[in-house]
């Protein structure tokens, strides 16, 4: 059923009894030409894009839980294209022109409202730095606006501008960038998938690898034996434990970082903002209330929930920025568990095991990546050769000494 | 979480900065042949285990000691706390 308006006026008068589900369940087959490993939203966009470019094609993605249990539907749902490195910024600004364009692609309304994302500066060096990345952004195609104090002013009149430690001398907004319906994101992908033929098989958890002789033909799961020519793994959190299942070891830290929404406010936050000297960042939901976050808790986690400290210090952050939301109430928070990787930056590639390919290492912030890590390791997976904007996501960048390391804090992950 | 610190008692984790998988302990030789090779795994590669971790804690807002704790993963349960300078001489460091 293709949505719109004369369908949500249509369904309206038969007590919205007409839905129908949006993607089928179907069992396993025994073979496919590819298995996705992973029901995120990398490894359903992969799956769309694979079987829209390449017709005809088997596809099975197979998912541990239920669709859209992962971070996918625990990000705090920004979207935005303002890196400063040559490996990342095509990457991500292509991303962001697929954004513009999904709801589209998909006729899946994904609540993309590109309200812009401002992020501050403190000190003349960061002011420096904002102008370095504003201008590898234009560079790249994206679009970058230095705001001075008094634009900013006008724009977020409630920033304690005046902070005696962290006084704000102006912020750097890409009006482009903004936040998305993250769970809607999923399903999107999931029918726009289904409807190409895609097997999506929740309820399936991939517990081995079937290889012999270097090669490897299929995955054992919950759910029996599963074949297949090729087998792309994107499981986020999760790729340490499932990749060792091939006997493989990654450049990856599993950690957790905490969201939190507040109670509904009335409309005030423009867009996203982001601290510059502490870790906090925030939005404002369409129904009002404030998400949310800041840094990582910064240990070894699968817990998918995060410690007190780190709650304190997100909200320390937030009250100093805006003292105003001092008093707004915290409604709920929750945890993911992100695959921090040893340079802050992701990996779309093979792997020395032919037919199995891996993409990961998204750390906190892969939400936005989710369309072109689609169409890039659908581009892998299909071609064998890594896709123009993922040409740097490479597993030897480590030992060739190619990092992108857009902090510059080294192989330390819980500092990216 | 609380970390029992074995020469200070009960601490909260917040006093401790977090620095990764024990194994760090043990340094490459870097006259030795592979060095390259082990420097790469040694700075990069994880088994970033789920179930029990050795990892080390420094107690930067104490008594800064470095301490190697045995923690579930998955739980955030503390098994076991040491000092690590006990452990790399246990392991064969010299100190
Ligand atoms: C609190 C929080 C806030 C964030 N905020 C942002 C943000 O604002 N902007 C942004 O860009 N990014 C953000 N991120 C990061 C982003 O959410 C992730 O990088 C991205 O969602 C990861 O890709 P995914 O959607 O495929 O992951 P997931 O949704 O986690 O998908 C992985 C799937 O693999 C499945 N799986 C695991 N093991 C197996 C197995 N053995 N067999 C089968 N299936 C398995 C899991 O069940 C899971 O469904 C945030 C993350 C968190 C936790």
């Amino acid at each position: 059923m293709r949505h719109s308006a004369f369908q949500i006026f249509k369904q309206a008068l038969r007590g919205h009894a007409g839905w129908k589900p949006i993607w089928r369940s179907p069992d396993p087959k025994p073979h496919y030409d590819y298995i996705i490993v992973g029901g995120g939203g990398h490894g359903l966009a992969t799956a769309y894009y694979l079987a829209k470019k390449y017709q005809g094609v088997n596809i099975a993605v197979l998912e541990k839980n239920w669709l859209g249990c992962g971070n996918v539907a625990r990000n705090t749902t920004i979207i935005r294209s303002n890196y400063l490195l040559d490996g990342n910024e095509p990457f991500y600004e292509h991303s962001m022109k697929l954004w513009e364009g999904l709801e589209q692609e998909l006729n899946y309304n994904a609540m993309i409202s590109q309200r812009g994302i401002i992020n501050l500066f403190h000190t003349d060096p960061q002011r420096d730095a904002s102008v370095r990345r504003g201008n590898a952004m234009c560079l790249n195609g994206a679009d970058a606006v230095l705001l001075s104090q008094e634009e900013l002013r006008k724009k977020c009149p409630f920033l304690n501008f005046d902070n005696a430690r962290f006084p704000i001398l102006g912020g750097l907004w890409q009006p482009r960038a903004g936040t998305a319906r993250h769970d809607a994101v999923a399903w999107g992908y999931a029918r726009g998938a289904d409807q190409h033929g895609v097997d999506i098989i929740q309820n399936c958890e991939v517990t081995g690898f079937l290889i012999s002789g270097g090669i490897c033909t299929g995955v054992e799961t919950t759910r029996g034996q599963i074949r297949a020519k090729k087998i792309g793994v994107a499981v986020a959190g999760s790729s340490s434990r499932v990749m060792a299942k091939a006997g493989m070891r990654l450049p990856i830290e599993s950690h957790v970082l905490q969201a939190f929404v507040s109670e509904g406010l009335k409309p005030i936050i423009p867009g996203v903002i982001t601290f510059g000297a502490g870790h906090f960042y925030v939005s404002q939901s369409n129904k009002g209330g404030l998400v949310f976050g800041g840094d990582i808790d910064g240990y070894n986690t699968y817990a998918q929930r995060g410690n007190l400290p780190v709650v304190e210090d997100v909200c320390e952050g937030g009250v100093a920025l805006m003292p105003m939301i001092g008093r707004a109430r915290l409604l709920r928070m929750w945890g993911g568990c992100v695959d921090m990787s040893m340079d802050g930056s992701p990996i779309i590639d093979k792997t020395h095991i032919e037919g199995l390919y891996f993409n990961g290492g998204w750390c906190y912030g892969g939400f936005k990546a989710t369309p072109a890590s689609g169409v890039a390791f659908a581009h892998l997976l299909a071609t064998n050769t890594p896709h123009g904007t993922a040409k740097a996501y490479r597993f030897d960048r480590f030992s060739r000494g190619f990092l992108i390391d857009e902090k510059g804090v080294g192989a330390q992950p819980n500092l990216h | 979480m609380i970390i029992v610190h074995p020469l200070l008692g009960p601490r909260d984790a917040q006093e401790f900065t977090y620095l990764g998988d024990a194994s760090l302990i043990h340094r490459p030789d870097p006259k030795a042949d592979d060095a390259a090779e082990n420097f790469y795994e040694y700075l990069y590669q994880r088994d970033n285990l789920a179930g029990e971790h050795r990892e080390l804690w420094f107690h930067e807002q104490g008594d800064r000691s470095w301490l190697v704790i045995k923690r579930n993963t998955l739980t955030h349960d503390i098994l076991s706390v040491e000092l690590a300078s006990d452990v790399a001489r246990r392991e064969g460091r010299s100190k």
